[in-house]
């Protein structure tokens, strides 16, 4: 077990070196590199810029620029920001709890449903019909099209709710806050429900038409029982790991929703870094991200490695 | 792999009832129609595409507008229509970039094996390990790409899924007898791959072409709607709605119905991917 997890590990370590070169390479990918902003503004003049870009480490060659930024980086010091001189991981900390309050209550919820979805559908023709359609648009929805008109209906029309931040500017209790969190969560659930009920149904499917559910029907399981005790307990795992690997899919939709419903989050921190191009806090934005992504799938091999022996027989 | 992928990649019992099977076909004729009123677009629509009706601002939809105004008075209707041309583009297209690198990827990578397909491997993981979105949006922001650029950008952010199920393809088709003999007589290995690996290789790489058309599709339109894609005035049904999220409440059709237009577009791919990619009845 200790052996799979650290040689899974070391695989990591690869791949996360390609992913940082394809950040860098990104931000150096700009004509006239991470300093460009400034080459246009008329204030600021050309020997300022000459000083900063020497300050900044960026009249050296790129491969000692890109070591020297990824060893700053493992060891925590990820610059600081553009925009307002603030070390960036202190702008990106302060914006983290907001971000796993948002993306862990829509997880949460977008799990229930596809459960119950996706059971059902497996479990009843009729209702299959109407949860494929359902789901089918679910993963079609143009996030941001699909926020702004929830906003629409319920903000503006309706008025039930707020239409965007993570509280009332009078500070507001608990009920106030989750107002503010209701419409955002639910744009954010949609499309994750969606595709996880139908990768439910799917595997759900699969095991229903094994043998051994075919010999617990013999020995007389009524339907609820296939279906609860037998099927859905097989279908589980791959499913828990499906939802840790979409863990990327769920970054860009933050990014999306926090924008829309200026929800004060990494995802809006980093729409707004884009505005001013701020390099730094872009770069560690990716980096963060990616860094996450690659850990979670880490997280579904262990999990699946230790919970099911048949992927360990395959070694 | 993206969700939708996977989800239809997961194969699907028979469809039973006369409506589902319908619908790959409601759907088919729909996006038909979409890109011949996007072809024919100078002549289907009611205006000029930049003609102004300074009188008839921010107009509601009516009779003689039918999806009203925008802020300049501009037809939305007449919007639409040519942004259907930029927007479905940048979907067919970057899906045909998508195929072209994913199956060359997962072709190589299938079928020569070890250190090349560790290789390919390792860089599309990395690659899928970095959340797209954010990813394009940054590249779109740096390189201010007109729409060719934008094609290729799109497309070289989606080609992983296609690689991945085409590698898995490739391996299951070169164990198979009838390559074993191609080899044995004295075919080379491109020979082999082209003449006789690729062709079972359609039907897969069809049905992640067609679902990366419509991920393009909301790709554009979510570059667009922050403002590092299609840069106005050309119109695409993304920075349409860019342009209309500070309005939305009180002209709501300016961002309604191009948003409409997207979803059904991007629909009708999904539908049509998910009938492709389960077997024949009837």
């Amino acid at each position: 077990m200790l052996r799979f997890v650290g040689r899974r590990a070391a695989q990591a370590i690869p791949l996360l070196l390609v992913v940082s070169l394809l950040v860098f390479a990104l931000i150096h990918a700009v004509p006239g590199g991470p300093l460009a902003l400034y080459l246009d503004n008329p204030n600021v003049r050309p020997q300022d810029i000459e000083r900063l870009r020497r300050a900044m480490g960026l009249d050296r060659p790129l491969t000692e620029q890109y070591l020297s930024w990824l060893w700053s980086f493992v060891r925590g010091d990820w610059g600081y920001s553009y925009a307002d001189g603030r070390p960036v991981m202190d702008r990106l900390l302060e914006r983290v709890p907001a971000t796993l309050e948002l993306v862990g209550v829509s997880t949460v919820a977008a799990v229930i449903v596809a459960l119950l979805t996706g059971t059902l559908s497996a479990a009843r023709r009729g209702f299959d019909r109407v949860a494929t359609v359902a789901a089918v648009a679910g993963m079609s929805l143009p996030v941001f099209w699909f926020g702004l008109v929830l906003q629409l209906v319920f903000a503006n029309q309706l008025g039930w709710l707020p239409s965007s931040g993570r509280s009332s500017f009078s500070g507001g209790g608990f009920v106030d806050q989750l107002s503010h969190l209701i419409l955002p969560a639910a744009v954010l659930a949609a499309a994750h429900a969606a595709g996880w009920s139908r990768y439910l149904r799917g595997s759900m499917h699969q095991v229903l038409a094994m043998p051994f559910v075919l010999a617990a029907r013999a020995r007389g399981v009524g339907e609820r029982g296939i279906v609860l005790r037998h099927a859905l307990r097989h279908a589980l795992l791959p499913f828990a790991t499906v939802v840790l690997l979409d863990a990327s899919i769920m970054a860009s939709g933050a990014v999306v929703t926090e924008s829309v419903f200026a929800w004060p989050g990494v995802g809006s921190l980093f729409t707004e870094s884009l505005a001013r191009r701020d390099y730094t806090v872009l770069m560690a934005f990716m980096m963060c991200a990616s860094v996450a992504v690659v850990i979670l799938s880490l997280v579904a091999d262990v999990t699946v490695h230790a919970l099911d022996p048949r992927t360990r027989e395959q070694e | 792999m993206s969700t939708a992928l996977r989800a239809f990649t997961a194969r699907l019992p028979p469809p039973s009832s006369q409506a589902f099977r319908s619908g790959p076909w409601a759907a088919g004729v729909l996006l038909a129609s979409l890109l011949l009123l996007a072809a024919l677009a100078p002549f289907v629509a009611p205006y000029g595409v930049d003609v102004l009706d300074l009188a008839n601002r921010r107009g509601a939809p009516s009779q003689s507008h039918w999806f009203g105004t925008d802020e300049l008075g501009r037809d939305l209707f007449t919007r639409v229509l040519y942004g259907a041309r930029i927007s479905l583009a940048i979907g067919l297209v970057s899906a045909a970039v998508s195929a072209v690198i994913g199956v060359s990827v997962g072709s190589l990578a299938g079928y020569a094996g070890r250190w090349v397909d560790g290789l390919l491997m390792r860089v599309t993981d990395a690659m899928l390990s970095v959340p797209r979105l954010p990813l394009l949006m940054i590249s779109a922001a740096v390189l201010e790409p007109g729409v060719p650029l934008l094609i290729l950008l799109v497309g070289a952010a989606g080609w992983m899924e296609t690689a991945r199920v085409v590698r898995a393809e490739v391996q299951s088709i070169k164990a198979r007898d009838f390559v074993a003999a191609a080899r044995a007589v004295g075919a080379a290995a491109p020979r082999v791959v082209i003449r006789h690996v690729l062709p079972g290789v359609v039907p897969t790489a069809a049905v992640a072409t067609t679902l990366a058309v419509g991920r393009g599709i909301l790709l554009e339109s979510a570059l667009s709607f922050f403002g590092v894609g299609v840069q106005p005035p050309t119109a695409s049904w993304g920075n349409m709605l860019y342009q209309a999220q500070t309005t939305m409440s009180s002209e709501p059709w300016l961002g309604v119905f191009p948003g409409a237009f997207i979803f059904v577009t991007v629909l009708c791919c999904n539908v049509l991917g998910n009938a492709l990619s389960s077997p024949r009845h009837g």
